[in-house]
């Protein structure tokens, strides 16, 4: 699913060259749900955004999805963001001035789906996440966890491979981070494979695998001893897909 | 994706109302400035008789001094107006279709009426073509025959604000008014004509009102009357009488002739060229022969109705609104910027480069046309602003300082050009931001 082989990332400015990471090496296979732990400024975030596709890196290769990513155009990052990718972040970043109907939408405008197909992907996937019937809601008349269910709706609505998540349950009270947790943990049982990086030892504990990044590089890595079964693997428009 | 990207361009300009208006308000300052201007230039450059301009031609001698030319700056170019004498042997000729010799007087109209005025008038002393060549509209009656130039009978042509002001407006032909010290029967009252500029006679501008009184070219010389235009006259002559003047080498008169077809033209050229010839035989035209006939766009460009100072100021104008849009593109950019993080995160979820350029083109595309239409509202404050400054002194003003469809579109299609290039820098640097940069931020 996702394979990094010698990942090197450097960040420049005229005074500082910053490794943000260095000969980093990663394997994800398909269904699993990895937390990725470390101190700050280890380079969880830079680990996420390249895996996201968001950032280039200097050297090494990046195979997702059985496809090298590591040199494609910026159109072709953007198609795969798109439809292979789902993101989740700290900040939920909704887009204040649209309801959550239309936010949940934003991803699938830029896939040119039709008007009921993105309807039914829509009402599906605020369906899972329990909030159907706040759809015409804007983003500020919702609580925090409330939001955050919102950016996982926007994320499952593209039916991704696998979802990225960057300390998503940094802005929420314990009782709604353990109510996103739940909703992470199926899911990754409805067959998504789930990257999620956070600080919180409780929540990596409940990850199938976790993996510490110090000083830009893995260095406490568990190879993934599959194969991972999940209960039921179903996609946000309903239909069976292959595990 | 079109009804899409309208519907962020408006949510875009509700959350940012004020960077927005001041957007708007810079295009459409750029625009009205253009507008005006450019209004203004377009009338004067008007040819307000354009369906006639392969028939209508001012006709031109060279009678001048034969030491230095009439015009110094444009040697090659004869006198503007013609001799009396000249005139009246050019009448002659039947040739033309129409032919109007004519210059500019005063008369002082007496209606008898006790609650009118008497009122000095500006007059143009005229054969009676000049109505139908150049198509000068009449409210009641019509113009004088060519009977009434021969006599000349006692008539007179009167303008619709006269006939308003004299008689209220009413059909007055018939009726009789005196000028000066002489009685003209009425036979026609004209509707309102208001040609800009005022080709047909441009010896003092090209933003005349037209005359209030037309009466027939021979009550010129029954009456001596003295030119209210320019008369000018390059050999030394003994003129005292009036008789003295109209033989003299005086140029004072406008002539005009309208052909039915280019053969009629070239014969007249023909005999214009003879007529010089003869002439010169009899002692005059001492210069190089030098006849011109010019149609209305080249009798405008003889007598520079647009100036060197009209086009220096449209290119100011254009100029003015090319700041406009360089002060435009720095608040686009700020405008965008502030919402780059919403940018970054439509990236992250799939946006391309082209789906965010495009995006913020459409508001930016939109966002001209509303300062497009904000800048009409001000070019015809402007305008109105202008009507009132000098419609006292000149009528015309009124005419030339309207915005006609021609002018609305060219600000319309001014305001979408300026808006896509105030938008194209912006909406491609907003295209270009790495999404990672603004997902922390947002």
């Amino acid at each position: 699913m996702l394979d990094m082989q010698g990942i090197a990332k450097i960040f420049r400015t005229d005074l500082i060259e910053t490794h943000a990471l260095r000969n980093f090496d990663l394997k994800v296979e398909a269904g699993e749900f990895v937390a990725v732990t470390g101190p700050s400024g280890s380079g969880k975030t830079t680990f996420l955004n390249i895996a996201g596709l968001l950032e280039t890196f200097e050297h090494g290769t990046y195979r997702l999805d059985d496809q090298d990513v590591s040199r494609i155009s910026d159109d072709q990052r953007s198609r795969l963001r798109n439809e292979k990718i789902g993101f989740i972040f700290q900040s939920f970043n909704l887009i204040p001035d649209l309801n959550i109907y239309d936010n949940v939408d934003v991803p699938l405008r830029y896939r040119r789906l039709s008007a009921s197909d993105r309807h039914t992907r829509i009402t599906s996937a605020l369906d899972i996440v329990g909030l159907a019937s706040r759809m015409k809601h804007i983003p500020a008349q919702l609580s925090g966890g409330q939001q955050q269910r919102v950016a996982i709706a926007r994320a499952l609505a593209g039916d991704p491979k696998f979802l990225l998540a960057d300390e998503p349950t940094g802005n929420l009270d314990s009782l709604m981070a353990r109510q996103v947790m739940d909703l992470l943990e199926e899911i990754n049982r409805m067959g998504t494979t789930i990257i999620m990086v956070t600080h919180d030892p409780d929540l990596a504990r409940r990850a199938h695998r976790n993996v510490q990044i110090i000083d830009g590089q893995v260095t406490d890595y568990k190879p993934y001893e599959g194969p991972y079964e999940p209960s039921a693997i179903i996609g946000v428009t309903g239909e069976r897909a292959s595990g | 994706m079109l009804s899409y990207n309208l519907r962020l361009a408006f949510a875009s300009y509700r959350r940012n109302p004020t960077l927005t208006g001041l957007v708007a308000s810079a295009i459409a300052i750029g625009i009205a400035v253009c507008t005006i201007t450019l209004t203004l230039y377009h009338a004067l450059s008007n040819n307000p008789i354009w369906w006639k301009n392969d028939q209508l031609y001012a006709v031109t001698i060279d009678s001048w001094d034969p030491e230095r030319p009439d015009n110094d700056k444009h040697p090659e170019r004869p006198p503007p107006q013609l001799t009396y004498k000249d005139a009246l042997a050019l009448l002659k000729s039947d040739i033309p279709m129409r032919k109007v010799a004519m210059f500019k007087s005063t008369r002082v109209l007496d209606s008898g009426k006790a609650d009118v005025k008497v009122k000095r008038m500006d007059t143009r002393v005229t054969t009676g073509d000049f109505f139908r060549a150049f198509d000068v509209p009449f409210l009641y009656g019509g113009p004088w025959g060519a009977a009434a130039d021969q006599g000349p009978e006692p008539v007179v042509v009167i303008s619709k604000e006269v006939n308003e002001k004299t008689f209220g407006g009413i059909n007055s032909v018939g009726r009789t008014v005196r000028l000066d010290d002489r009685d003209f029967r009425i036979i026609g009252v004209l509707d309102t004509w208001q040609p800009a500029p005022t080709y047909y006679d441009l010896n003092n501008g090209s933003l005349e009102n037209p005359e209030d009184i037309y009466i027939p070219f021979a009550w010129g010389e029954a009456l001596e009357l003295e030119s209210a235009g320019n008369t000018n006259c390059w050999k030394s002559e003994q003129i005292n009488t009036f008789k003295d003047f109209t033989n003299s080498e005086c140029v004072w008169i406008q002539f005009w002739a309208e052909f039915s077809s280019k053969a009629d033209h070239n014969r007249f050229q023909s005999w214009l060229d003879g007529y010089a010839k003869d002439q010169k035989k009899l002692g005059r035209f001492p210069r190089p022969l030098n006849n011109h006939l010019y149609n209305v766009d080249e009798w405008l460009d003889f007598n520079e109705v647009v100036t060197k100072d009209n086009r220096v100021l449209v290119g100011l104008a254009f100029m003015f609104l090319a700041v406009c849009v360089v002060n435009t593109v720095g608040l686009l950019l700020a405008k965008f910027l502030s919402a780059a993080s919403l940018s970054g995160l439509r990236r992250a979820l799939g946006a391309s480069r082209r789906d965010i350029f495009q995006q913020h083109l459409v508001e930016v595309i939109v966002l001209g046309l509303a300062g497009g239409l904000l800048g009409l509202i001000f070019s015809a404050l402007g305008l109105w602003g202008l009507r009132l400054m000098f419609a006292s002194d000149f009528d015309q003003y009124a005419s030339l300082t309207h915005m006609d469809p021609t002018m609305m579109g060219a600000a319309i299609l001014l305001s979408l050009l300026a808006g896509i290039a105030a938008g194209l820098y912006p909406a491609w640097r907003i295209g270009r931001i790495q999404p990672a940069t603004y997902l922390k931020t947002q």
